[in-house]
């Protein structure tokens, strides 16, 4: 049976892993090919790096991490983060990444994701999704089971709506959506499971679920009932919260299949 | 020494590093009088199917490794290598493979999701009519038990024609063959060298096989 996966996320900047509230005031947490091999170690299943700060910088020390990566840590790892071109994507994947994940270029030329999906193969293409709530214009309360794209690390709306997009991505050949809700990332209440559910339930690819979890109980709602097939998350395990080993076996003893 | 095809397939060098792990010599080269040296040959790759068969026929290296297969240098296809093992697929069309193992790749035709993406277990499947003893197909998998998780990322998979080339298989939806084995030409769906531990044991099982490593 297909197991659930747990996928820590690994923020990066200039080569090194910083962890992100709300995408803005960040902390220094080590050398990236270290940690994504001790969480190898404890059972991750992938390991995602996100350059969050790709967009504005330039990213060689990136494609060090990267390679690094590729010849020390044996599970499959994404990499993420200000990827415009299909030969961003090229040599990213030439480094040794299993997958990359784009989100900014792909709202901006969702041909990048069909180009990319027909020369890479559409299980390298992750597209991410960052989802915020749409609030009323009037009240301004959120607005029920509707989200929109933004873009620029969180900082631009798209107008977009995200199942609209979701859907699109898919047709265009993505191979796997990476859903984080901007108003849970780092807050550590959980996962917004109405648009986990919402966007597994709209597209045929995996979906991961993203932003907000604080504690086991969470990953379990993101996969359970957000229907997510494998849950990202970046503050429980950073600081030593959990274990991933600890974390599987609270899954598996609700019921979930984990990989061993 | 071992040769990896470098077919500009991506994913190359994690086959590499993995191989190396396990203490093995390891090639990545498309050069001819390479592939003649080395002890096997390794197809991996991430990519559809025609590109695949499109660049192999482009770096001119079908009769090379059609030759090699027949004089029964070990032959391992990872992924997207194991597919083009096959006589045909139909991702995209249909497109002629290797035709090394006869049989068809078909696309995943379920409500499940799609690309089958992630950690899976295996079933062993025990073949009676096993070949030449030296390179008995099943040893590939010597020291792997049946349920053991390895990680797969596709959307198509193999249909051999005959069932005694199955070694083990998986299921998503239907059963399929995730390990497939005829004489001295191996393949695998899912990718043993992002399968940490597990994955580095079947490596390690093709280079003994082969003769590149002893223990």
């Amino acid at each position: 049976m297909l197991a659930k996966r747990i996928i820590p996320c690994l923020d990066v900047k200039d080569g090194r892993v910083v962890k992100g509230i709300n995408f803005l005031n960040l902390r220094d947490a080590g050398d990236p090919v270290e940690q994504a091999a001790m969480y190898s170690r404890e059972g991750a299943d992938e390991v995602v790096f996100l350059d969050i700060t790709a967009s504005h910088e330039h990213r060689k020390t990136m494609l060090e991490v990267v390679k690094r990566t590729a010849e020390e840590v044996f599970i499959p790892f994404t990499v993420g983060g200000g990827i415009k071109t299909l030969a961003d994507m090229e040599i990213i994947l030439r480094k040794g990444a299993d997958k990359v994940s784009v989100n900014t270029a792909a709202v901006k030329k969702p041909q990048l994701i069909k180009q990319g999906s027909r020369k890479f193969g559409n299980q390298c293409i992750v597209v991410a999704i960052d989802a915020k709530q749409k609030l009323s214009a009037i009240s301004h309360k959120p607005l029920a089971k509707q989200w929109e794209v933004y873009v620029y690390g969180g900082r631009n709306p798209t107008g977009i709506d995200v199942l609209e997009w979701a859907k699109k991505v898919e047709q265009l050949g993505a191979g796997e959506i990476l859903l984080t809700s901007m108003d849970r990332d780092g807050t550590q209440v959980g996962y917004d499971l109405e648009l986990t559910k919402a966007v597994s339930e709209a597209v045929r690819i995996p979906v991961i679920a993203s932003g907000g979890a604080g504690n086991l109980p969470h990953l379990y709602d993101g996969l359970f009932q957000g229907k997510a097939d494998a849950v990202l998350a970046a503050s429980i395990f950073h600081y030593g919260t959990y274990t991933i080993g600890q974390a599987k076996q609270y899954l598996r003893r609700r019921g979930l299949a984990m990989r061993r | 020494m071992i040769a990896i095809i470098d077919y500009k397939m991506g994913n190359l060098r994690s086959v590499a590093k993995a191989f190396e792990l396990v203490g093995a010599e390891v090639e990545v080269t498309a050069a001819k009088t390479k592939l003649r040296k080395a002890k096997a040959l390794v197809l991996p790759g991430v990519g559809a199917f025609a590109a695949g068969m499109k660049n192999l026929r482009a770096l001119k290296l079908i009769p090379e490794i059609t030759d090699a297969v027949a004089e029964g240098k070990p032959f391992l296809g990872i992924c997207l290598g194991m597919q083009l093992l096959l006589t045909e697929s139909e991702e995209h069309g249909r497109h002629k493979g290797l035709n090394f193992i006869p049989g068809k790749v078909v696309r995943f035709r379920s409500n499940l999701k799609i690309p089958h993406m992630g950690w899976n277990t295996i079933e062993k499947i025990q073949n009676k009519n096993s070949v030449g003893a030296a390179l008995a197909p099943a040893r590939i998998l010597n020291g792997v038990k049946d349920g053991s998780y390895f990680y797969f990322v596709h959307s198509y998979y193999v249909k051999p024609k005959g069932s005694n080339v199955i070694l083990a298989k998986t299921e998503y939806g239907q059963k399929f063959a995730c390990v497939i084995g005829k004489d001295n030409v191996y393949g695998i769906q899912f990718h043993p060298e992002k399968s940490s531990d597990l994955g580095m044991k079947i490596l390690r099982n093709f280079c003994k096989m082969c003769g590149e490593i002893n223990s």
